[in-house]
């Protein structure tokens, strides 16, 4: 009896050991964040004011800001999420309802997973050759913002294609049953019942493209931008234009990149500033994702 | 598989008259069949071979399907019934590597079902398919319903409503859920949704209703709502049904089928089949030696 008793203490013990080593390994990545938030916090919330973003870059550190960077961020976002959306549900859609299963649909899947390998260097590097040199395009927030969506792309044909694999067969027979095309039934049920995994992917990716630095260096966005794009409203008719697409631009991580490479400390805590409001949108993204996720998955159970 | 060949799976040959008055159930079988004797076959099977890549899983079937009766297809898992009932609304056609050879001759117009020339999508929107679980669009029970008239571009808004509610009243639904139209079809019950899917079958007006293992993932109450449903049913439309459960064959079926390893080997009266089955593997299944 004595012996059974020592055995389960000998394995409840395991266990035990097992609990603590697992704790430890998760607070390694939580603490690691933590450290990362306090000491950016640290040097950069006193530096956070409506002055600092809503002015451009300066030479003197107490009169710079991220304006220029802010609205570059968002204009390449707008330009990015524009095309990889429907470029890459389009793929996704193509991929899992249309294409034939043969060697050359698998050639096709095997390069899109290798895409999301590739360093986003290479990305930045292809748009200059391809983009800039090839179709003559300007360094501009068009160039950037496709960029970044080919970037992205992988990402968003992957959380598609999850979605779409996660409706049931028998809601597909449902409907094909029912006399629908192929196309009625990806209109009327696949792209509907998977839109809480396509806006996923899609924030998720652009949590990605926001922080991106490398490609757009590539391609030549500007560290010192002290004017903001057109804007894209004007008083004659048709009332607007796409000449912001034309502007040269600087995004959030290039400016922090810029600041954080100047010798005196006032320019290290506005980087520091910056990077805060870079992890603050980045944040909230994923926020968003998890939220819309949350709501999907109560709406549709199958 | 010699053994069963050797074995002459006897198709009766449209056994529409052959019911024998002298027993007690054979009584029984002609008041119930008696219109459906006389009338009109909606389809016929002859010389159904089917292939899912390499395996042949449909040999050589004949099944004369009475119009306006319910016909069984009884048979152990793996024995191809529910093959056999997706070939008429050509389902196989989703997916690669399937073949048909023989053909369902449709009456009155006499078309190959199985024809390359005739398009999948047309057998699709003259048959009504329910699945062995329900299976409801996440939508309100009224889009579910209508569905198959959206897909035939149906916009009359009164037309809808109209019919809606017919195959709502068809289904034995519609006083369950006529103050809940336009909820969502997910809260209806198990059986409730299931009946759905039947008058989301229903509502385009089907020739052919195909019911495979309809009551399968049912509770006992709601399996016998749709067994009545069923009985009405075929009033209006040939209802042709698979199930795993011979009682529920014998309850509400006209005719039954049963189906061995891909051959057809009974088809008969309801009554004859279950009381004088002609073939010793029909017996066999019957009596619960195998299957």
């Amino acid at each position: 009896m004595a012996e059974v008793t020592d055995l389960i203490r000998a394995r409840k013990r395991q266990d035990q050991i097992f609990n603590i080593i697992g704790l430890v390994c998760t607070f390694v990545g939580i603490l690691a964040l933590a450290v990362l938030l306090f000491d950016l916090a640290m040097d950069g919330l006193p530096r956070i004011n409506w002055q600092f973003l809503t002015s451009a870059p300066s030479r003197f550190a107490h009169k710079a800001g991220i304006l220029s960077a802010l609205v570059g961020s968002l204009c390449v976002m707008i330009v990015t999420m524009a095309t990889a959306v429907p470029l890459g549900v389009a793929a996704a859609v193509y991929l899992e309802e249309y294409a034939p299963k043969n060697w050359f649909t698998t050639i096709i899947e095997i390069n899109i997973a290798n895409l999301a390998g590739v360093p986003s260097i290479i990305y930045g590097l292809m748009a200059l050759g391809l983009l800039v040199y090839g179709l003559g395009l300007k360094r501009s927030i068009l160039v950037g913002g496709l960029t970044l969506a080919l970037l992205v792309l992988p990402i968003v044909i992957v959380a598609t294609r999850e979605a779409l694999r996660a409706i049931p067969g028998v809601i597909r027979e449902a409907a094909y049953a029912a006399g629908a095309t192929k196309w009625q039934v990806v209109r009327y049920h696949l792209l509907p019942y998977s839109l809480g995994g396509i806006a996923t992917g899609t924030i998720i990716a652009m949590s990605r493209a926001i922080g991106e630095t490398a490609p757009l260096i590539t391609i030549g966005a500007l560290t010192y931008i002290s004017f903001l794009p057109p804007s894209p409203f004007q008083a004659k008719p048709p009332f607007v234009n796409a000449q912001w697409l034309d502007s040269q631009f600087t995004v959030l991580p290039i400016q922090m990149f810029n600041w954080i490479s100047r010798p005196t400390s006032d320019f290290h805590h506005n980087a520091a500033a910056t990077g805060l409001v870079l992890i603050v949108f980045t944040l909230a993204m994923n926020a968003v994702a998890i939220y819309v996720r949350y709501r999907v998955r109560q709406k549709l159970k199958w | 598989m010699s053994s069963l060949a050797g074995a002459n799976p006897t198709v009766v040959p449209a056994a529409m008259s052959a019911s024998r008055p002298t027993t007690r159930a054979g009584a029984v079988a002609a008041s119930r069949t008696d219109y459906a004797s006389s009338g009109q076959l909606k389809a016929e099977v002859r010389g159904l071979n089917f292939h899912y890549g390499q395996r042949h899983a449909l040999k050589n079937v004949d099944l004369p399907i009475p119009e306006r009766t319910v016909t069984a297809l009884i048979g152990p898992s793996g024995c191809g019934k529910s093959t056999l009932l997706r070939c008429f609304n050509r389902m196989h056609d989703l997916y690669p590597g399937n073949r048909y050879e023989g053909e369902i001759i449709l009456q009155p117009s006499g078309v190959n079902i199985l024809s390359p020339s005739v398009d999948p999508m047309e057998m699709r929107l003259r048959t009504g398919m329910v699945f062995q679980k329900p299976n409801p669009f996440p939508k309100s029970v009224f889009e579910n319903v209508a569905y198959g008239l959206r897909l035939r571009y149906v916009k009359k808004r009164s037309l809808l409503d109209e019919k809606v509610e017919a195959a709502l009243r068809s289904a034995a639904l519609w006083d369950e859920v006529k103050d809940r139209l336009h909820q969502s079809a997910f809260k209806l019950s198990g059986g409730q949704q299931q009946r759905l899917c039947v008058a989301r079958a229903l509502a385009t007006d089907p020739e052919i209703l195909l019911l495979d293992e309809p009551t399968s993932a049912l509770d006992p109450i709601a399996t016998s709502r749709i067994e009545d449903m069923v009985f009405t049913l075929k009033e209006q439309v040939t209802i042709l049904m698979v199930t795993h459960n011979m009682e529920q064959a014998a309850r509400v079926a006209d005719f039954t089928a049963f189906m061995y390893l891909g051959e057809l080997v009974e088809r008969g009266t309801t009554s004859q089949f279950f009381q004088n089955p002609q073939n010793e593997l029909t017996e066999k299944y019957l009596t619960g030696s195998f299957g």
